[in-house]
Parts: C-alpha cells; sequence; structure tokens
C-alpha cells in the first residue's frame, strides 16, 4: 500500500501501530507561528487528553489530523495512514465531534446521518448502525426532526452521531462539554467511556481540567504551539507529590514547634496551612507535633495537587480554567 | 468504496444537493419560472408585431429559447455558489471535508446538482411556454448539448464564486455585477445583428452568448456565430472554469487552512 507504519513500544508488549503519530508538525498563519515542531504519539486504546490555554494549537493540530488545515512541515499519521498521501484511508480511521454546534437546517437526524453514512461510501447495510446510535444517544424519538428544532445538547449528540457512523477507530472529541448542562456533560462522559471500553481510542480537547483528570489516561499539554509535556496521567501528578494540610487550633496565639516551621506557608490567626510532601512528611507527625506544643486541633482538611497544578505549572497560567 | 473514485461519496453528495434545492422548489424552480414567463409575457406583447429577429420566427418564439438559457444560467450558477457559500457560513461544510470526499467527486456532485436545477427550471419555462406558442425543435441535439453545457459552466462558476466568497454580499455582488449583466447581454432579448457594429464585436467577449446562441440554433437552425463555434467556445469555457474550480478546491482556497 506504500503507507508508511508509525509504531511505538509499550512495556513489554510487541509493538503497535499508533492511534495518531505526530512527527515535527509545524504551522504558521501570516505572523503566527501556530505550531512548532510537535512531534508526539497517542497510543491505541488510550483515552488521549490534549490540553493547553487558547491559542496554544489544539484546533489547528486536530484541523492537520482531520484534513481541515495542512501543515507547513512534518507529518501525521492516523492508525498508520499518512493523512496526506493516503488521506482516505485516514479519514476513514478518524471519527471528528466538531466543537461548534454546526448542522444542516434542510435535513431531519436520520437523513443527516444517513448521509454521513453515504460520503464515507457505505449505504443502506449501515442503516441498523444508525438505528442503533439514535437509540445509544438518545435520539430515537427525534430521528425524523430537522435538526433546527432541537435542542442545543440534541444537536450535539447528533454531532457525536455524525463522527461515529462510519465505525472509527479514532474518536476525536475536541471540546465537547463545552457549554452544556451539567446533566448532558455527565451523558457525554459516559458515552465517552463507553466508547473508550469498547476499543475506540479517545483524543479529548478540553478546557474543563477536572474532565480530562476524570476521564484521561494519557495526557500532553501545548502552550503557544509547543509541546510541553506528554505522559500519563499518573506520572504527571506524581510531578508534583505535594498536598496541602488546613489546620485549626485552639489558640490564636502560640509557638510553632520548629519542624514545622519549614512546612508551613501561611498562618492566618489561628488557621494553618501545610505544604506536605506526599511521600517525606505524614499527617500524624504535623499532629503530633503540634499537640507536643500543647495544642489541640480542632478541624482539618487537605487538597491533593491536581492536573489543574500541574498545568498552570507547565503553561505559567493562572485562573482556575484554561 | 472503489479505489480512485468515491462513487457512492459523489452520488450521496449529488443527490444532497439535489434533495436541497427540492426542498424549497417554490424559490428554487417555480420562481425563477415565473419570471421567465413574465418576460416573455410583457417582451413577446410589446414587440411581437414589431420585431423579426429571424425570417419566419416570431418574436415570441424567438424569445423563448432566450428566456430558457437565461434560466439556466442563473439557476445553475446559484444553486451551487449559494449551496457552497450557506455551509461555509453555517459551518456544516466541515462534514463534506472531514469525508473521505475527493476535489473531483465534490466538483462533479456540485456541479450535476446545478445541471439538474438549470435544466428543471428550463424545461418548466418551456412547459408553459409551448402551451401558448409554436416553438419548433429543429435539432434536439443541440438543445440537450448547449442546456448541459450552459449548466455545467454556470455550476462550475457558482463552485468557484461559493468558494471565494466570504459573505452572502460578495457573492449577491459575483450574481449582480457579473451573472446578470452578461446574461442580459448577451443576446437573450434580441440577435447581436441588431446591435450596431461595436456591440456585436463586443459580444463576442461575452461567453454567454454563444451558449444562447447554440442553444437557440437547436429550436430554429439559424444563428449569429454557427453552431461549431458557439460549441468550441462553450465547451473552452468550461474547461476553463472546471480547471480552476478543481484548482481551488485541491488547493483547499478558503475551505481547508
Amino acid at each position: 500500500m506504500g503507507r508508511k507504519m508509525r509504531r511505538f513500544q509499550c512495556w513489554g508488549w510487541p509493538a503497535m501501530t499508533a492511534a495518531v503519530s505526530i512527527q515535527g508538525v509545524h504551522k504558521r498563519f501570516a505572523a503566527l507561528q501556530a505550531l512548532k515542531g510537535i512531534s508526539m504519539e497517542v497510543p491505541q486504546g488510550s483515552f488521549f487528553g490534549l490540553l493547553g490555554p487558547n491559542g496554544a494549537g489544539k484546533s489547528t493540530l486536530i484541523n492537520i489530523m482531520a484534513g481541515l488545515a495542512r501543515a507547513d512541515a512534518g507529518s501525521i499519521h492516523v492508525m498508520g495512514h499518512d493523512v496526506v498521501s493516503a488521506w482516505r484511508q485516514s479519514r476513514h480511521a478518524l471519527g471528528v465531534v466538531p466543537q461548534e454546534l454546526v448542522y444542516d437546517p434542510f435535513f431531519s437526524v436520520r437523513e443527516v446521518l444517513r448521509l454521513q453514512s453515504g460520503y464515507f461510501g457505505l449505504g443502506r447495510g449501515n442503516d441498523a448502525w444508525i438505528d442503533e446510535l439514535l437509540e445509544i444517544l438518545s435520539l430515537t424519538d427525534k430521528a425524523d426532526a430537522n435538526l433546527q428544532d432541537l435542542s442545543g445538547g440534541m444537536k450535539r449528540r447528533v454531532l457525536i452521531a455524525q463522527a461515529l457512523v462510519h465505525r472509527p477507530e479514532v474518536v476525536v472529541l475536541d471540546e465537547p462539554t463545552a457549554g452544556v448542562d451539567v446533566e448532558l456533560r455527565r451523558s457525554l462522559w459516559r458515552f465517552a467511556r463507553r466508547l473508550h471500553r469498547e476499543g475506540h481510542t479517545i483524543l479529548l480537547t478540553t478546557h474543563y481540567l477536572e474532565e480530562a483528570e476524570s476521564l484521561c489516561d494519557e495526557i500532553a499539554i501545548l502552550n503557544r504551539g509547543e509541546l510541553m509535556t506528554r505522559d500519563s496521567k499518573r506520572n504527571l501528578l506524581a510531578r508534583y507529590p505535594w498536598r496541602t494540610l488546613h489546620i485549626t487550633v485552639d489558640h490564636a496565639t502560640f509557638q510553632l514547634p520548629e519542624t514545622l516551621v519549614s512546612l508551613l506557608t501561611n498562618a492566618d490567626d489561628n488557621c494553618l496551612t501545610f505544604r506536605l510532601h506526599r511521600e517525606q512528611d505524614t499527617i500524624g507527625e504535623v499532629l503530633a507535633a503540634l499537640q507536643s506544643a500543647g495544642l489541640t486541633v480542632v478541624d482539618l482538611s487537605t487538597e491533593e495537587v491536581g492536573l489543574e497544578e500541574v498545568f498552570l505549572r507547565l503553561t505559567g497560567q493562572s485562573g482556575e480554567n484554561t | 468504496m472503489k479505489a480512485g473514485f468515491n462513487v457512492r461519496g459523489f452520488y450521496t453528495l449529488f443527490a444532497k444537493e439535489v434533495r436541497r434545492f427540492l426542498k424549497v422548489t417554490v424559490q428554487t424552480v417555480l420562481t425563477p419560472m415565473v419570471t421567465a414567463l413574465l418576460f416573455l409575457l410583457v417582451f413577446g406583447q410589446v414587440l411581437e408585431a414589431h420585431v423579426e429577429v429571424y425570417a419566419g420566427v416570431n418574436y415570441s418564439a424567438f424569445l423563448i429559447p432566450g428566456l430558457m438559457m437565461m434560466s439556466i444560467i442563473q439557476n445553475a450558477f446559484a444553486n451551487s455558489s449559494s449551496s457552497i457559500i450557506q455551509s461555509k457560513m453555517t459551518g456544516n461544510l466541515v462534514f463534506v471535508l472531514l469525508a473521505p470526499i475527493s476535489s473531483l467527486e465534490f466538483f462533479a456532485a456540485f456541479v450535476l446538482a446545478a445541471v439538474v436545477r438549470g435544466l428543471l427550471v428550463a424545461l418548466a419555462v418551456y412547459g408553459v411556454a409551448v402551451l401558448f406558442i409554436d416553438l419548433p425543435l429543429t435539432h434536439p441535439w443541440a438543445i440537450a448539448v448547449f442546456a448541459m453545457l450552459g449548466s455545467a459552466t454556470l455550476g462550475a462558476l457558482g463552485v468557484i464564486a461559493g468558494i471565494w466568497a466570504d459573505k452572502y454580499d460578495q457573492l449577491a455582488g459575483f450574481q449582480n455585477f457579473f451573472i446578470l449583466p452578461l446574461s442580459f447581454l448577451s443576446g437573450v432579448f434580441y440577435s447581436i445583428h441588431a446591435l450596431p457594429e461595436i456591440w456585436q464585436q463586443i459580444s463576442h467577449f461575452n461567453p454567454f452568448f454563444y451558449l444562447i446562441d447554440g442553444f437557440r440554433w437547436g429550436f430554429f437552425g439559424q444563428s449569429d456565430a454557427g453552431v461549431v463555434m458557439s460549441l468550441s467556445v462553450s465547451l473552452g469555457f468550461l474547461f476553463v472554469l472546471s480547471g480552476l474550480a478543481l484548482y481551488l478546491l485541491f488547493k483547499g482556497y478558503k475551505i481547508r487552512r
């Protein structure tokens, strides 16, 4: 077939084709260098989070992957198919759920799914799968409704069905929960997990870091067109092995034990905040030191470092969302 | 899907474009038919007794092929151009761009749908007009060939305009300052022999003139430029516009970044 195969090696597993292989991709828009030589691989079967602040290059990278934009240099392979030289095969392997709620106002839900199926060369033999998708996404009742008569949440489900209509191996969810209500967000999370369990590779871009932390097992963070990091979620979180301990004691004035001074990050009357190393410091030691200083603990809480802090450190951002 | 050409993908896109305009037939078929018949009624009534363009052909009969081709030109152009710009503006063009559909399949689907609409409007005009006016069909093959050439050419031009335009205003400008004047000044209502010499010369640079002239030859066996010349220029125009449209699609001009 003349196609180049990109491979990655998992721990002790035989080499297998990466779901998405990105090699040295550059892209410039006028004066803006949107992507500066991005290289990374998305393993097959992973739930991969692509994170980054606005303008980081996430959408540009996805657009190049999907054939909606062309790289100035470098290459992307989807399931081993070059998105330029083997574009038909790569598009068959990829299903993209666009970020914007776009739809064709001339057609019903079932009609757009049949049209999308036909674009991929599939005929009426695919109708059973279309019916199944309608059922899975709770769209059966709306199958004959015109798209412009649907709510935003329903339109979002139709976009997902359109992306899955040709049974792609890799599914790109581009900000799927942006602007949706809590109930729909939870339902979309459940559906994404189901797709992942059924063997799809999921590539998720999101502004909600708790979403990435909850769903993804692999994370890449882009910033200003550069890849800041790409690692498993577990390794990323382990890079910052700190947790925060908030303690309220019964006295506002006291002498803090010497062993706790280096751990203290804030003291506000009788409310103390300590930064503890996950492996070197224990909460028990802190409590014992306070007790030996004659203090009684009246309240206690802990905060674990999340993906958000990792993200903020890597991108130099502030604020709770990207 | 066969290697090299996604037949079902092409057919699906073509069928979708046809269904799109059939869902609004009042706007896409009936309105242009009524407009053409109003032209026929007004100009035919006013000029019938005063003008005989070809020997033995009354003015109303002369007018019908011109109005049919004018309807083909305007509607074939409108079909592909409006569909593409609407898909661009609403963003749903992405569904086609994400699919394994090549530039050629995309182009062929939009142009063929434009041909269908152009022919449908022309047949509607013909069907009503011949109820009142006798119209010979001297060379039916030429009528069919020029009708298809005209609709395919304007379908291709519509693809170019739809890709180029960023907003409806630009497309309206293209339609009103390019398509409309060229179609009105191409001999729809007159033979160019009735024009001063300089305007006759200028008319020969209007490609729509050859489409109408060849089409009219199919009905009456008489023409201004000669059928071979009309066929040659019309085919050349179609090839040039198709080449340009395919080039723009292949480069992804204004549709792929």
